[in-house]
């Protein structure tokens, strides 16, 4: 299952080709200002010749001088939205004389996915719920019932102005978790993509589709994209021994500073690929005859989310961003065994306030005493710490 | 490459209440059994069932009864609108029931050794099956003594259990204390830690069941150290919100545990400090 080229014409075959198996196929299209995912009747839905420019708090889509197909980082939505719906009817009853009730659904027909234009970052999250929703002793029947989802992964070119995937290991290059990998070659008149294969029925598919064998030019030059793409992060941060390092400061300051900026708006846990939050609601019908159970994604930024009789244990939102931050970078890989973070900077582009949570893990690991670099809020800057703001005389 | 079909973990089953017991004003004690065609459960003590209320609600109610037969009990308070409606049901009439969830006492890894049991106000439920354990294996422990305390006399739950232990005394040491009384309640008024202090128990060879507000916890952790009781044989049961236990719904994360999974029961070396984090 060796590398092969195909062209852009190519490329449309292979979506007609998942049509035609009866797949519904997935990717990115543009739409109210942002690339959001839809299903396509075919190429020309993709955005092509846009690009986005992502800083804490902005999210803008441009115009690019070619005409790539996926040249531009991850929207607002990620793939959880199809396989962790965020709203699933999970059980429904009626009421039966004398037996009490019976199950009366949900007879869930999953949808048979194909999913074009995965990131590597956003395989490392489904990864990441693969653990939660299947890893436990209680598999989740809907996440599993649609992660048998085709996969057409997409190289990384553009990194965002927030992506840090680089420091979190989980990118720009995918190397497994896909049915096929692309990469896009865009120069002059060139427009191809070199394909990986990463499974028996994605060689199976490509085998439907006109190709030729990649040389080592061609491989050399789809290196060279992740390769360059990686040392254009625009975020870092430095993950080693975070868990620890973290659990070490749990009654930091710097959470006080973060909280006076956080509207609790839950935005943050709504983009992020990994967070898997729900909540669980029973409601009938008017007779109160029929009894039906929904799953609604849920976030810890809400009151409700710990609310015990008498009150809520994470009562401020000092509380409740700690609990968000420490779960994803420290919590998260004792209870799962892995990080809840792939870096791929939805909570920092889509944050109303620009809060960006490798400023505030820097902020909050920075040794403490004469020196200590002041990091201001919202600075768009994390990479170095911003320069000491100047005192007011 | 098909999706094996895999079972619903959030559907609930049928099963019929086949006894009532008012315990106080808000708390009643009701014995289910499953619904022809029904497997029964093998449940634990320290274990709980998430118990549904049809179209309201489920919240999670430990069990604080196993018979035979698959026969489970359950002790729920009244405090809000899932558990008002479970205490509102009679005998015959049917509560939806799935589990059992999560890691109980393990009241067996304690033989040999005496069992202090420590117990406030509706945390006596998931205990009384602990007191039960011992009392069927007597021969397998040292003392057992069951310290509980109420708000009020009138708040104490399974008094005629109390009252039936408390005749035994040769089998076991039962204190009750209460926070505040009339001049009709003749006995001791106090928090329940302070009984851990004058109990008579081998500290040493100790194993404790502690379960009650989070508050209460953490003193009578305290109060059972400052007897010689090691942290690690001291166990607690914790409580958070719950959606689906099955550590899918994210809410009864506790640091760097998901209580429904690796709880509700821990020792107290692992608990005690994740307690003591305001706002965690
Ligand atoms: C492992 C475990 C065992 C429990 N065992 C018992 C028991 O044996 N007897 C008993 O009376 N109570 C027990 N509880 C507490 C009981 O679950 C709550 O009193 C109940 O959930 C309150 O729900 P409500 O709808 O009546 O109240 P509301 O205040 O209306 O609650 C609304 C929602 O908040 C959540 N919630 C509120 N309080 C709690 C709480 N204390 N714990 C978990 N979720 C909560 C529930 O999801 C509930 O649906 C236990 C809790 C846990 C976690
Ligand atoms: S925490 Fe932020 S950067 Fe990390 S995976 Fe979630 S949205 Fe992406
Ligand atoms: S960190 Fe930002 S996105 Fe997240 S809840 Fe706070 S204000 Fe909203």
């Amino acid at each position: 299952m060796g590398s092969v080229v195909i062209d852009r014409r190519g490329f449309e075959l292979l979506i007609a080709a998942l049509q035609s198996r009866d797949y519904k196929v997935v990717a990115p299209t543009a739409r109210d200002g942002a690339i959001a995912y839809d299903e396509i009747g075919g190429v020309s839905d993709l955005p092509a010749g846009l690009t986005d420019e992502q800083e804490a708090g902005s999210y803008r889509l441009w115009c690019r001088d070619d005409d790539a197909l996926f040249g531009y980082a991850v929207g607002p939505q990620s793939w959880k939205r199809y396989l962790f719906e965020p709203k699933t009817v999970v059980f429904r009853a009626q009421r039966v004389e004398r037996v009490g009730f019976v199950r009366a659904g949900p007879s869930d027909a999953a949808p048979r996915y194909a999913f074009v234009g995965v990131r590597s970052c956003e395989i490392a999250a489904i990864g990441i719920q693969d653990r939660v929703f299947l890893g436990g002793s209680h598999a989740d029947p809907h996440y599993r019932a649609r992660r048998d989802a085709f996969i057409v992964a997409v190289q990384c070119g553009e990194p965002g102005g927030t992506c840090f995937c680089a420091s979190m290991r989980t990118g720009p290059r995918a190397e497994a978790g896909f049915d096929l990998a692309l990469t896009e070659i865009v120069a002059g008149d060139r427009h191809e993509f070199v394909v990986e294969v990463g499974s028996s029925r994605g060689d199976d598919l490509l085998g439907q589709v006109p190709s030729r064998p990649a040389d080592s030019s061609d491989l050399g030059a789809a290196r060279a994209v992740t390769d360059s793409a990686s040392e254009r992060m625009g975020r870092r941060l430095d993950a080693d021994g975070l868990p620890e390092r973290l659990a070490a400061v749990l009654e930091h300051s710097h959470w006080d500073q973060v909280a006076s900026r956080c509207l609790g708006c839950t935005s943050c846990t709504l983009v992020c690929p990994t967070c898997f939050c729900s909540r669980v609601s029973d409601t009938t019908d008017l007779k109160g005859l029929e009894a039906t159970r929904t799953r609604t994604w849920d976030s810890c930024f809400t009151l409700g989310h710990s609310y015990l009789h008498g009150g809520s244990v994470r009562s401020t939102i000092r509380d409740r961003y700690r609990q968000w931050l420490t779960h994803k970078l420290s919590t998260w890989v004792a209870q799962f065994g892995t990080s809840g973070c792939v870096g791929c900077g939805r909570c920092i582009t889509w944050c109303p306030v620009g809060i960006d949570i490798t400023v505030e893990v820097q902020a909050l690991l920075a040794p403490l005493g004469p020196g200590r670099p002041t990091v201001s809020p919202g600075a768009g800057a994390p990479v170095e710490p911003a320069a000491p703001a100047e005192v007011p005389r | 490459m098909l999706a094996e079909r895999v079972s619903e973990p959030m559907e609930p089953q049928p099963y019929r209440v086949i006894e009532v017991r008012h315990e106080t004003a808000d708390v009643v004690t009701f014995t289910i059994e499953p619904t022809p065609g029904i497997a029964s459960m093998d449940a634990l003590p320290g274990q709980f069932n998430m118990l549904w209320a049809f179209g309201v609600g489920e919240v999670p109610i430990s069990l604080s009864g196993l018979r035979p037969g698959g026969v489970l009990v359950h002790t729920v308070r009244s405090v809000g609108t899932v558990s008002e409606a479970l205490t509102r049901l009679h005998s015959g009439e049917i509560v939806g029931v799935r589990g059992p969830f999560g890691r109980g006492w393990e009241v067996e890894t304690a033989e040999g050794d005496d069992i202090v049991v420590v117990a406030g106000g509706i945390g006596f439920a998931p205990l009384r099956p602990v007191v039960e354990h011992a009392l069927a294996n007597r021969s397998a422990f040292g003392r057992v003594v069951v310290l509980v305390g109420a708000r009020r006399p009138e708040e104490m739950i399974f008094d005629e259990d109390l009252l039936r232990w408390a005749v035994a005394t040769d089998d076991i040491a039962v204190e009750v204390t209460v926070d505040a009384a009339g001049h009709d309640w003749s006995g001791h008024v106090g928090v329940v830690t302070e009984l851990v202090g004058r109990a008579r128990f081998d500290a040493r060879h100790a194993v404790a069941f502690v379960c009650g507000p989070e508050v209460m916890m953490r003193f009578a952790t305290r109060s059972l150290q400052e007897r010689g009781v090691p942290l690690g044989r001291i166990r607690l049961s914790a409580e958070r919100n719950m959606h689906c236990a099955v550590a899918h719904c994210g809410h009864c994360q506790l640091g760097e545990y998901i209580i429904c999974r690796d709880g509700p029961v821990f020792d107290a070396a692992r608990l005690l400090p994740l307690l003591t984090v305001r706002g965690r």
